[in-house]
């Protein structure tokens, strides 16, 4: 049997202290944590940074680093600093150096990288061993060239290289949510099937029971399937909750593609043990011909300043859409005029919040506000000239009448400037798979001896 | 006619990576969920989403009293297009379907 024991959906989400003393009470084999997702948007593997403070990072890790010298067994985590590209790996690596010399114990650190040289991908991007998944976008070299980040997601395979070198401490670049768990049930002989049903349950934490925000649960997978226990008081699973799980951000909830093949679980049998555990079994792995890592790649694509104004006559509020349309025209043309713009080198949006700003054109109610956020956005390819474009379009947002006889109407701005720089913006590239001969060939490994 | 919202327990909506939306219907008993089985035509949630039906995958999940849908983001997650980077307010978009 191997435990493995899960402290919360990503670190930086905090988890329940007496709950995860309970883990470290039953022994585990491992202490497994998720670092990141994509879910944040294309930002932080953009500029390879995490999405989460520093300081929470640190808290939470430090204590997970006390639990690991308790419990004495590894602490692994996948796809550090949210995104898993090298540099957010480093900054994991700065911070554990920094806790195992505040805690004055000597660590041994495997850390596994998931990076890629965007020129090289670029260069085997169409030679049969790149294969676009299921609405990926076009692709062609150079899109893939201009990429800030490519990282590839590494499965158990990886993982499993890096527990090899002995590490008290495994850092994770990019990972599959459910590798990182999988690893070593897999490595030890566990079900295969329940392997990777018990990690892809297990990969958020208490999200697949009752009280989901107290993180801590703990997994024992065995030669059938996995057994699965929230530890936080309150904090209980059942066959619905469990099952359920298979929905989350998933588009097929029976099937999940991973490295080297696919899990099954349309044949699982959840079963109650007690109040808070349940059993799972009949899960199915299944291999595939060709061993392939799934690629994830941000470039940038311009730059934004944005700008809002607040309508709270009843008149403007009535016809914001109209107004809103007038203004993009006015400024738009403005742009082409004074900046010798053409229209594919800018875009100004405003978007009326409390109107249709959630859903645009797809919109059915009826909007009927008594105030409305027009949020303008504009987007450029240098920030000189989304700056440049937000000060045009300023003095619409705050004075454009909808007719030419009215006297001179004025909006609220929330500040002053009006004009909010967000900088450079990036935007997803890939949703590919690559093939590899070698499931290391394209991950990196280094031990390293902290404190 | 009613709307799906008044109809069920709760509907979520949430990325399932960058590229794909999916939408889950939770219909909270074995009637609701044969009622919104039934009654909820894959057609109504493509033509919500500017789609066509085959664009669409459907779940229909009894051991859960589940329905699920998963689709092409309306635009790519954080894509300047992109109005909702979690996909988390499209659940309300399916909500208002009338059955």
């Amino acid at each position: 049997m191997v435990k493995v024991l899960v402290p919360s959906g990503a670190l930086g989400l905090n988890y329940d202290k007496e709950a995860l003393a309970r883990g470290i009470a039953a022994k585990p084999d491992i202490i497994a944590i998720d670092g990141g997702s994509t879910d944040s948007g294309p930002h932080y593997l953009g500029r390879g940074v995490s999405k989460y403070a520093r300081s929470s990072t640190k808290i939470e890790w430090a204590g997970l680093m006390e639990a690991r010298a308790e419990a004495d067994c590894p602490l692994l985590i996948g796809t550090a600093g949210t995104c898993g590209a090298d540099s957010a790996v480093d900054w994991m690596l700065d911070i554990t150096r920094e806790i195992a010399k505040e805690q004055g114990s000597p660590v041994k650190v495997a850390v596994l990288r998931s990076g890629q040289d965007p020129e090289k991908i670029a260069k085997i991007y169409g030679n049969g061993r790149i294969e676009a998944l299921p609405n990926a976008p076009d692709v062609m070299p150079d899109d893939i060239r201009a990429c800030t980040n490519v990282v590839a997601l590494a499965g158990a395979e990886q993982v499993q290289a890096a527990l090899d070198t002995g590490a008290d401490i495994v850092i994770a670049g990019r990972a599959t949510d459910t590798a990182i768990i999988s690893a070593l049930p897999l490595q030890r002989g566990c079900h295969s099937g329940g392997a990777w049903h018990g990690a892809k349950i297990g990969e958020c934490g208490a999200l697949c029971a009752t009280n989901p925000q107290s993180g801590v649960i703990l997994i024992e997978f065995d030669a059938e399937g996995f057994t699965v226990t929230p530890l936080a008081d309150g904090a209980q699973a059942s066959p619905h909750t469990v099952s359920a799980h298979m929905l989350y951000e998933n588009s097929d909830p029976f099937i999940l593609y991973e490295p080297g093949g696919h899990l099954d679980v349309t044949g699982a049998k959840y079963e109650a043990l007690d109040e808070t555990s349940v059993r799972v079994t009949g899960s199915e792995w299944v291999p595939s011909e060709r061993y392939t890592v799934k690629l994830e790649g941000a470039r940038p694509a311009g730059f934004q300043t944005v700008l809002m104004a607040l309508l709270r006559d009843p008149n403007y509020v009535e016809n914001a859409q109209l107004w809103a349309n007038d203004i993009i025209a006015k400024c738009s043309a403005k742009a082409r005029d004074r900046l010798g713009l053409s229209d594919d080198e800018f875009r100004i949006e405003i978007r009326l919040i409390g109107h249709t700003a959630s859903f645009g054109p797809l919109e059915t109610a009826v909007p009927n506000p008594h105030e409305i956020g027009a949020l303008g956005i504009v987007t450029a390819k240098t920030e000189a000239l989304s700056n440049e474009i937000g000060k045009l379009l300023n003095p619409y947002l705050l004075h454009h009448p909808l007719t030419q006889g009215e006297e001179q109407p004025t909006f609220a701005f929330l500040f002053s400037p009006a004009e909010m720089p967000r900088g450079q913006i990036y935007e997803f590239a890939l949703n590919h798979v690559m093939a590899l001969d070698d499931p290391m060939e394209a991950f990196r490994l280094e031990v390293i001896d902290l404190g | 006619m009613a709307k799906l919202r008044d109809e069920v327990l709760k509907i979520r909506s949430k990325n399932a990576g960058p590229f794909w939306l999916t939408v889950d219907i939770f219909c909270g008993s074995p009637e609701a969920y044969r009622m919104v089985k039934s009654r909820l035509h894959t057609a109504q949630v493509a033509e919500a989403f500017a789609l066509t039906t085959n664009q669409l995958k459907r779940f229909d999940i009894e051991d859960l009293s589940v329905v699920k849908f998963s689709l092409p983001r309306p635009a790519v997650q954080g894509s300047i297009e992109d109005r909702d980077m979690h996909g988390a307010s499209y659940a309300a978009l399916l909500g208002e379907l009338e059955i």
